[in-house]
């Protein structure tokens, strides 16, 4: 089955999609992570192991245009906070406040260094 | 995880997994990794989830293998697209070839996903017909009903064709969901907002009194385990369908609905049930259990 291209349909632009690697303390324990429901102010968090254990790396798709500064903020904050370092971020957003993304990150990190796999 | 009073209606569906299969005995099929999300939610560029709001796998259930699928409410309202549907029909396949002792569809929907369409009807029927094929081979396919979007439209469907339905009291089963039937007839036809009349149509107690569930069950996650589990036992053999049983259930319905036929609230139907309906919506589950005839 064929399905339309984007560009044919016409480009339609209701998300907000960045990527963004940020300096941050290697973190030794990992797994496969996912937190978070995508629905209305919330948002998921999946967590995957990278190659560079001296930044985190993070891919956001979100429903909130014209917020990629505070996005940038609230993600600079986290990687200073944690121990975050050879983790990659993908995070679904359907408008999650600031405060829900940080904890919802908080939440992401804590269960996969918590879990050794 | 404390699997003492976790509210089955408040939990999301990967808690529900977790919670009600043996610990650690959940292996997720099509994991979140794999990103297999939805390219007609991609096309009208909507957020998207990793799972596309299902998460489907193999376990264990009290030590016997299980294959389990959980939608989830709060992506879409459990709604099935292509992908969301694929998955359920797959994990039904799979089970032609596993041989589970059971199939358990932890339904939380409320049908197809109007942005996909027809491929989400057409998705809904592949599942309906992998429900059936499972049965006939033998396999029996529960569904567990607790969620804040209920069991309604194709998933409405779905849930009556397994051989047993769990229901929460805040569980809902029907077909048109209230707010369509309002929005089509009118509210003098269905008044959506008046939740006790809501609940009183489509709630578990309701659904379990006309004997469509067959079972109720507090909304606690280990509730549900329990009651999924005590059905594993009752099906270890599954017999195969008589045109004779086709029949006789056919003509259960004909009757009822002419029994029911001037019905226009639950409540009624409890009074002719149990010649008194006041306390039967305020009865605690056990309470209604006993009042039923149900084993604890």
């Amino acid at each position: 089955m064929t399905r339309p291209d984007n560009s044919v349909i016409g480009r339609l632009n209701n998300m907000e999609k960045f990527t963004l690697s940020l300096q941050s303390q290697p973190q030794q324990r990992h797994c496969i992570t996912l937190c978070g429901v995508v629905s209305s102010g919330n948002l998921e968090v999946l967590v995957e192991k990278t190659q560079h254990p001296d930044s985190c790396e993070f891919e956001i798709s979100t429903s909130a245009l014209g917020f990629r500064d505070i996005w940038q903020a609230v993600l600079k904050d986290f990687a200073a906070r944690h121990a975050a370092g050879g983790l990659k971020f993908s995070i679904n957003d359907a408008g999650a406040t600031p405060a829900v993304v940080s904890l919802r990150l908080d939440q992401a990190v804590e269960i996969c260094s918590r879990e050794v796999t | 995880m404390n699997r003492r009073r976790v509210s089955y209606f408040e939990a999301s569906a990967r808690v529900r997994v977790h919670g009600l299969v043996d610990e650690n005995s959940f292996v997720e099929l099509c994991p979140a990794e794999l990103r297999k999300t939805s390219p007609h939610l991609a096309s009208l560029d909507a957020p998207l989830a990793f799972d596309d709001g299902v998460v489907v796998g193999r376990a264990t259930l009290a030590g016997s293998a299980i294959l389990i699928a959980a939608q989830e409410g709060r992506f879409n309202g459990g709604s099935v697209g292509e992908v969301h549907g694929a998955k359920i029909r797959g994990l039904l396949e799979l089970a032609l070839l596993t041989k589970p002792v059971a199939v358990l569809l932890l339904v939380d929907s409320g049908g197809v996903r109007l942005q996909e369409a027809n491929a989400g009807l057409i998705a809904i029927s592949e599942i309906m017909r992998a429900v059936l094929k499972g049965q006939s081979a033998g396999i029996p396919v529960f569904a567990l009903i607790g969620g804040s979007c209920g069991a309604f439209g194709g998933m409405g469907i779905v849930a009556r064709l397994c051989n047993e339905i769990v229901m929460s009291e805040q569980g809902r089963l029907g077909l048109s969901g209230p707010e369509v039937i309002e929005t089509v007839k009118g509210v003098e036809e269905f008044d959506s907002r008046d939740r006790a009349l809501v609940w009183r149509i489509t709630g578990g107690k309701i659904r379990r009194t006309l004997g469509e569930a067959t079972r109720l069950v507090d909304d606690l996650i280990p509730a549900f385990r329990d009651a999924a589990t005590r059905l594993l036992a009752r099906y270890v053999e599954l017999p195969p369908v008589t045109l004779d049983d086709l029949q006789q259930a056919q003509h259960r319905l004909t009757e009822r609905t002419g029994r029911f036929a001037e019905v226009s609230d639950g409540q009624q139907i409890w009074q002719q049930i149990f010649s008194e309906s006041a306390g039967i919506a305020g009865l605690t589950v056990s309470d209604f259990n006993r009042l039923l005839g149900d084993q604890p």
